[in-house]
């Protein structure tokens, strides 16, 4: 990770001559891309302002959100919404409460079983969502009886599917991170275990952390294969839904999940900027 | 109790260092024996300094101390105390590491304040005591920094105060100098030195570098293979090394091939008394030091011939490498006034201090 140039004047920014591609160059590849990315974006815009196939335009599609009526024909478009935000939610809470402690505890006290740990969080993106959910089916039948079939337990399912992502973003902060001597300085300076990691660790770590819930929060709130098949609703089999009665309104609500995830990302970006002097 | 700034005129604290012991500690990785019982006892604010090759136990030693390490067997014991079943957390002990181990997202001052926010210190009271611990290590004016702006000197300035701000019963560095320069190196080994004796701190300072050994400690562990080769003061090191080792170790020491006749080391020529045990007749490499060996003039009774390799000027005095006649190389230390001229003649003389030598195959 590399560090933000800070406007103290004792901090140089290191700039390895004849690797600077020119300014001209850089304009043209933002350009590209950004013409990649938004050409969609602007025709799902445009989409939803048309009338029908007149070739007119109206904000129907956007003020029939409002309706009263509204809230009973997209009913099960909210819930499915509702649920996506409690699964990113229990999902990421999966992340922070056991893939971060697991790999805190096997970089500092059993750094033999890196590879290991590192092995069993890459395979979940090798299966493809489909054969999962061929292996999870009769799982879940046991989760059912055990934990109920309310949507909250398809997190369990999005836990591992979250894995590589959250893995990789985890690691490349605890890479960048001296963990063992800060963690051992924090030990010598009378900080047990719980203030070490809370006052120490977790700090040096607020990057990989907000990364791994942010993609964890995107791949939850993109993820259809899994909810489809295992009869669960969620945002994206609902939109699937009402795109088949009204593809307006799906196009819009796919639209708001872009703006939301754009906000979020722009939030942690700067939470993660606070405190300049303090990055690593 | 506060720290106080230790300004050269002020009374120091009476001494608050522990007695530390450990007792035939052993500590193993693997198949592999890190420690193989180290008996080693320092007495309050006793500076030591654990002295060795890379991989011979030294910092191993020192973290055990700390509890940053279990140890197999043997115990460590502080102020009476055995601490085995002590965390680390718990030890009262101050360390500074070899690498940078300031916390990137506090201030030099919220660093230095970590110890006692731990210890549940009122919050007015740490802000005064990290600044009297700052300005003890000549940073007053940089608490509010971060890590990275400072120099790699200043960073270990901060841990040393961040260590010490707490008044730990004993403080241990590990290696805190290697990753300095060496100007700066010496400024801060004279600056822990000063600061220890003034709070009278129990310390144990582990270094690859004799120099820095023999210039700070009361006492020198030299250590090989996880024991403790010898320990003594630099002077008792320095004039009397129990063995070859030590002897290579601490000096520049050159070996010179030499037969030993009738107790005595003969070399080139010269009789020279024996260090430590005696040995039987025979070939053996001679521990000549640079000091003990002068310049000569062709005529002097005694004189050994030899070729200068090379020549390094050192400030206040020369060294030489010289080659003898037998191919051997022999460094020696003497006057700036003198110039050999590398591949010229020159003819050398061994003064009469007593040598280590080893039997030679």
């Amino acid at each position: 990770m590399t560090r933000p140039s800070t406007t103290r004047p004792d901090t140089s920014v290191a700039v390895r001559m004849g690797t600077e591609p020119s300014r001209l160059v850089r304009w043209v590849i933002l350009g590209v891309v950004g013409l990649v990315f938004s050409i969609p974006i602007v025709a799902m815009v445009v989409f939803s302002f048309r009338d029908g196939l007149g070739g007119g335009y109206t904000l129907a599609h956007w003020t029939g959100l409002f309706d009263e009526d509204a809230a009973r024909t997209y009913r099960n478009l909210f819930t499915g919404i509702g649920n996506s935000l409690l699964l990113a939610v229990v999902t990421v809470g999966i992340v922070l409460l056991v893939l971060l402690p697991t790999m805190i505890l096997v970089h500092l006290q059993f750094p033999r079983l890196r590879r290991t740990l590192e092995f069993i969080c890459i395979i979940p993106i090798t299966v493809p969502a489909i054969v999962l959910v061929v292996g999870l089916a009769p799982v879940y039948s046991v989760v059912v009886k055990v934990a109920g079939g309310s949507v909250w337990t398809l997190a369990f399912a999005y836990g591992i599917t979250v894995l590589p992502y959250a893995y990789r973003a985890i690691q490349s902060n605890l890479d960048a991170v001296d963990v063992v001597t800060l963690s051992e300085a924090g030990r010598t300076l009378s900080a047990n275990w719980g203030q070490t990691l809370w006052f120490v660790l977790l700090p040096n770590l607020k990057r990989g952390v907000l990364a791994a819930s942010f993609i964890s929060v995107a791949v939850v709130l993109g993820e259809f294969t899994i909810a489809s098949l295992l009869n669960r609703t969620n945002l994206q089999t609902a939109l699937l839904q009402v795109s088949q009665s009204d593809p307006y309104v799906a196009v819009i609500f796919a639209l708001l999940a872009l703006a939301f995830a754009f906000i979020l990302l722009l939030s942690i970006g700067r939470i993660g900027r606070t405190r300049t002097g303090s990055s690593s | 109790m506060s720290i106080t700034a230790p300004e050269r005129t002020q009374t120091p604290e009476p001494a608050s260092g522990a007695t530390v012991e450990l007792n035939g500690v052993v500590k193993s990785y693997g198949s592999t024996r890190a420690l193989t019982g180290i008996d080693l006892a320092i007495a309050p604010g006793e500076f030591i300094a654990l002295l060795g090759p890379s991989g011979c136990g030294k910092t191993t030693a020192l973290r055990a101390l700390s509890g940053l390490e279990q140890i197999d067997g043997g115990s460590i014991v502080i102020d009476g105390v055995n601490v085995e079943s002590v965390p680390t957390n718990k030890r009262d002990i101050g360390m500074v590491f070899q690498s940078y181990s300031l916390f990137p997202h506090m201030t030099v001052l919220e660093n230095v304040e970590f110890g006692l926010r731990m210890r549940r210190v009122a919050k007015a009271d740490r802000r005064s005591r990290a600044g009297d611990a700052l300005e003890m290590v000549g940073l007053g004016e940089h608490g509010d920094r971060f890590a990275h702006q400072l120099s790699g000197g200043q960073q270990q300035r901060v841990a040393l105060a961040r260590a010490l701000v707490t008044r730990p019963r004993v403080l241990l560095l590990d290696e805190p100098l290697s990753a300095l320069d060496a100007k700066v190196r010496v400024q801060l080994r004279e600056e822990i030195r000063r600061i220890t004796t003034d709070l009278g701190i129990t310390t144990v300072f582990v270094t690859h570098d004799q120099e820095e050994a023999l210039a700070v400690a009361d006492r020198v562990a030299v250590m090989r293979a996880g024991r403790i080769e010898q320990i003594g003061t630099p002077e008792q090191l320095y004039a009397t090394p129990v063995n070859t080792f030590v002897a290579d170790f601490v000096g520049l020491t050159s070996r010179v091939p030499a037969e030993v006749v009738d107790g005595a080391v003969l070399v080139h020529g010269t009789r020279l008394p024996l260090l430590g045990e005696t040995q039987p007749d025979g070939p053996v490499l001679a521990y000549i030091r640079p000091e003990d060996v002068a310049i000569a003039s062709p005529g002097d009774a005694g004189a050994i011939e030899a070729s200068v390799v090379s020549s390094s000027f050192l400030g206040s005095l020369r060294r030489t490498v010289f080659a003898l006649t037998d191919g051997s190389l022999i460094s020696v230390q003497h006057a700036v006034e003198e110039h050999p001229e590398v591949g010229a003649q020159a003819w050398l003389r061994l003064k009469a201090s007593a040598v280590a030598a080893s039997p030679r195959r």
